[in-house]
């Protein structure tokens, strides 16, 4: 598992690449510490469960320029139904004014994407670009901030409400074969700001390919910023994403990923609570089948008191499907009052199914109100010969238990389009497409 | 802080007294020739010195785990002494024999070796450092067939046994730890319950640390046959020294079909002084086999030691076996534990129970970490897992680090954790009806250990209780 050929890579992009004098410095800093790291083994604790062997022995070079042939019509099934959302669209890492939308946002708004932003904003991202996701520990984030192409960059200034969520698609097709994509994203709510951020990772064709993707977020005091995740990537895609979030004192953050598509998916969540009384809400649900692997880790820092966190994580596993969840809540000694609840619940609906989850505390304040829990199972037999003594056959009432487990936590989706979506997805597959 | 609480703070472990006794004791460091000269010490037989060389040729390749989430300083195994018996021990035919200053020692341990413990019904076996030094109600045990002897005396007497089970469930390559006591273990306890036999009486080893820089390495061994039972108990004192001594155990229980075993401990090794200078390092490994509907119960009541290092574990081997984990882990001032069980489920319809209760005060750190894995053919397997963790004071932790790995779909696993504070509440509800801040939090920690206790062999309980409260004595002011 060599880390020679993306340094040649890096090597012969570098002459390519635009932006400020900064950026150079912090693109090899990154490169060069990813030589360091190379690819994780399962011999590291926070990637015992995932194997990347898979993506380390194959090499992804960047993605050729070449004119894209996605349209707004094959991009409709995943964008909710949601026509007035302000949408920015990648496709196969390289941003696609066309089938993108965003100039209706409040005036006060800057959204731009990240090769503009670096002309045009570089005193924000100077301060804000690599500061939260940190790469000296992360081989991916130190890949991806190393070779970051293009992605989004969001400032929200104090007290400005974006009502309508902000979409960001990734769509890759079969032009994304063999590639990997670096998309990069950067979201800054000022004091008492709200908005609210969509990222789809969708896959349109059958193709092999890496997304490794970033996001950066900082929440202002008191601001509220939503943000979910939704991957649907190809079925041979490999996908690996981390955020990080810093929340300032009374703000909220709510952070959900979906998870569905992808051969071998892992998602980092994390979110630090930085200032007292902020919230922190982590939900997520992973639907897999066949011998999809997708691992969530999810890390939650209280580092200032009266802080609370939520998290709810739920899996349904068909097939040989493999699920690792590893949550992490750390208190730090100054983080009294915190109130931290998390749970992971799993769906065994197959026999070959298998889960690792590693639910974590690590407590070091004494007046703390923490718990976690984990349950694994499979759908009860007793509640399945209920349904069905009522004449729902035995598909139908698969279905409606396996929805029934999956709507406590889509429940938590606070845009209605992406609950209703989601929630249409779920029963359908599990239906089968048999009508209930 | 009131003045009381002021005097308990500065109440003595009492059991750190050092007996002064001549010892036939091994000159420090480790190699080769120290394993055979333990082995040739205790004149075992050739097999058996064959093992021990491979065991340690195995860890001279190891490296000490860097994963327990505990600091310290680490160990220099060249600069510590292997093996230390008191001069005194022979093979003897009655405790009359044993050296009265020995016997003086345990009775100051409140450990009667004498006959009049008979009445209480329970069987020593007194491991002075290296050695046994006493079994107690030997006859009585051999009327119903079981052996229960010291380990070093099984080995010459019960050599099949012995060659049989040794290693069969914590081989030699297990891990440093347990590679280490292979090559160097001195002696420990062996227990034999044949078929069908229930064992009329509680077994206990006392293990007692009294050399200065040496280790102790002892190795436990209990079979129970089809259908047999027994209750066993350890417990463990060490004298107050400034130094970290090393204690590195096994214990293997091996359960066959119907058999029972109980396995409980009251650890109050040395745990070092108020700013954690001294005290016992404690890394230990335990592991019982359960077959076709047996039941392997692990219970453990932590107080002592420095650094405790230990997940006494259960492979559910056989279709129905039961495996049982109860666990109260006490760290105060600069303690540090990382303990907790493993659940390895194999056969069919196997269950287990996993109740940790963690109590962290003063700078103590204390980590639950524990596995319970279900294995594809493990149908219908069944897990609980509850751990709480109650921190007393700002100044120390409370981890927990669960590992739930299922790949059979029809098992079914909870598992809850909780931490929180000690309530104030009840603190202040216990004081309104008139009991001082001591005595509420005596009565609150005892409620939240409720639990672990009611396993604990009666006698046995009630002396955890009191430890307990020892242990957290002047945590609160």
């Amino acid at each position: 598992m060599s880390t020679a050929s993306y340094q040649d890579q890096f090597a012969a992009l570098a002459s390519e690449r635009k932006g400020p004098e900064w950026l150079p410095a912090l693109r090899q800093a990154a490169m060069t510490r990813f030589a360091e790291l190379g690819f994780p083994t399962t011999r590291n604790e926070d990637w015992h469960f995932t194997s990347v062997t898979p993506i380390a022995e194959r090499t992804f070079k960047p993605v050729r320029a070449e004119k894209s042939s996605v349209t707004l019509d094959a991009l409709s099934p995943y964008l909710f139904g949601a026509e007035d959302w302000h949408r920015l669209v990648f496709v196969n890492g390289r941003f696609d004014p066309a089938l993108s939308m965003f100039a209706g946002l409040p005036a006060e708004v800057t959204v731009s994407t990240l090769a503009d932003a670096l002309k045009t904003q570089p005193e924000l991202l100077v301060e804000e670009l690599g500061k939260l996701a940190q790469y000296v520990e992360q081989p991916f984030t130190a890949l991806n901030t190393a070779f970051m192409s293009d992605g989004v960059v969001i400032h929200v200034p104090a007290d400005v409400v974006v009502e309508v969520p902000i979409h960001i698609v990734h769509v890759a097709d079969s032009g994304a074969a063999g590639a990997a994509l670096y998309p990069r994203t950067l979201v800054r709510a000022d004091r008492h700001a709200q908005v609210t951020l969509v990222e789809s990772f969708i896959g349109l064709d059958r193709a092999t390919y890496l997304t490794n993707a970033v996001t950066e977020l900082t929440v202002g005091e008191g601001a509220v910023v939503g943000h979910y995740k939704i991957q649907r990537e190809a079925e041979d895609a490999y996908h690996v994403y981390t955020s990080q979030a810093i929340q300032a004192a009374t703000s909220t953050y709510h952070a959900f990923s979906f998870a569905s598509g992808s051969a071998l998916s892992r998602t980092n969540i994390y979110t630090r609570l930085n200032g007292a009384g902020a919230e922190g809400r982590l939900n997520g649900l992973y639907c897999l089948d066949g011998s999809q692997h997708c691992d969530h880790q999810t890390f939650v820092e209280h580092i200032a008191p009266n802080c609370a966190s939520r998290e709810l994580y739920k899996g349904i596993l068909d097939g040989s499907a493999h699920g690792v969840f590893n949550g992490k809540v750390y208190v730090d000694p100054e983080a009294q009052k915190t109130d931290g609840k998390q749970s992971n619940h799993t769906l065994l609906l197959s026999g070959t199914a298998r889960i690792d989850s590693k639910p974590q505390l690590e407590i070091f304040a004494d007046d703390v109100k923490c718990t976690h829990g984990a349950t694994v199972g499979r759908l009860q037999d007793i509640a399945l010969f209920y349904l069905k003594s009522r004449g729902i056959s035995a598909v139908s009432a698969r279905a409606l238990l396996t929805y029934a487990f999956a709507a406590e936590v889509l429940e938590t989706i606070e845009v209605d389009a992406i609950r209703l979506g989601l929630e249409a997805l779920v029963f359908e597959r599990f239906t089968n497409g048999v009508p209930a | 802080m009131s003045a009381s609480i002021e005097t308990l703070v500065n109440k003595e472990y009492q059991y750190g007294f050092v007996t002064d006794i001549e010892s036939d004791t091994i000159p420090v460091g480790l190699t080769e020739e120290t394993v055979r000269l333990i082995s040739a010490k205790k004149q075992e037989p050739q097999w058996l010195l064959d093992w021990r060389l491979k065991a340690f040729r195995r860890w001279l390749t190891m490296t000490e785990p860097s994963w327990p989430n505990v600091k310290y300083t680490k160990v220099d195994y060249q600069a510590q002494t292997y093996y230390s018996a008191p001069k005194s021990v022979k093979p003897l035919q009655s405790l009359d024999e044993v050296d009265p200053e020995l016997l003086r020692t345990y009775e100051k341990l409140g450990i009667s070796l004498t006959e009049q413990k008979r009445l209480s019904g329970v069987a020593v076996d007194a491991i002075f450092d290296s050695v046994s030094v006493g079994t107690t109600m030997k006859d009585e045990l051999k009327k119903a067939g079981v052996v229960f002897c010291s380990f070093g005396e099984a080995v010459h007497e019960h050599p099949d046994l012995i060659q049989k089970y040794l290693g069969s469930v914590v081989p030699y390559s297990d891990n440093f730890f347990a590679a280490l006591n292979s090559a160097v273990f001195s002696d420990g306890s062996f227990v034999f319950v044949p078929k069908g036999v229930k064992c009329p009486l509680e077994l206990s080893t006392y293990f007692r640390i009294n050399a200065a820089e040496t280790g102790q390495f002892e190795r436990t061994l209990i079979v129970a046959e089809e259908g047999a039972s027994v209750s066993y108990l350890e417990g463990c004192t060490a004298p107050k020294r400034s130094t970290n001594q090393l204690h590195a155990a096994v214990v293997e229980l091996i359960a066959l079909d119907d058999a029972t075993i109980k396995y409980s401990t009251v650890q109050n090794w040395y745990a070092g002084d108020a700013d954690g200078v001294g005290g016992i390092y404690n890394f230990v490994t335990k592991r019982g086999k359960a077959m076709a509907r047996a039941k392997i119960s692990w219970t453990q009541v932590e107080t002592g030691s420095a650094i405790t290092w230990k997940y006494p574990s259960v492979i559910l081997q056989g279709d129905d076996s039961t495996g049982e984990f109860y666990s109260v882990a006490v760290v105060n001032n600069h303690q540090q534990a990382d303990t907790g069980t493993k659940m390895i489920h194999i056969g069919r319809n196997t269950k287990s129970t996993i109740i940790s209760k963690g109590i962290s005060a003063g700078h103590g750190q204390n980590s639950y970490r524990g596995q319970v894995k279900v294995l594809p053919k493990a149908e219908g397997a069944r897990n609980y897992t509850q751990c709480d963790s109650m921190l007393i004071g700002n100044k120390c932790g409370a981890h927990t680090f669960p590992y739930i790995e299922v790949a059979n779909d029809s098992a079914t696993l909870e598992h809850e954790a909780s931490t929180s504070k000690i309530g104030e509440d009840q603190i202040f509800y216990c004081k309104q009806r008139g009991l001082n801040t001591e005595h509420a939090i005596s009565l609150i920690v005892a409620g939240f250990c409720k639990e672990v206790f009611k396993e604990l062999p009666m006698e046995f309980a009630l002396e955890a209780q009191q430890l307990l409260g020892i242990s957290l004595e002047g945590s609160v002011g």
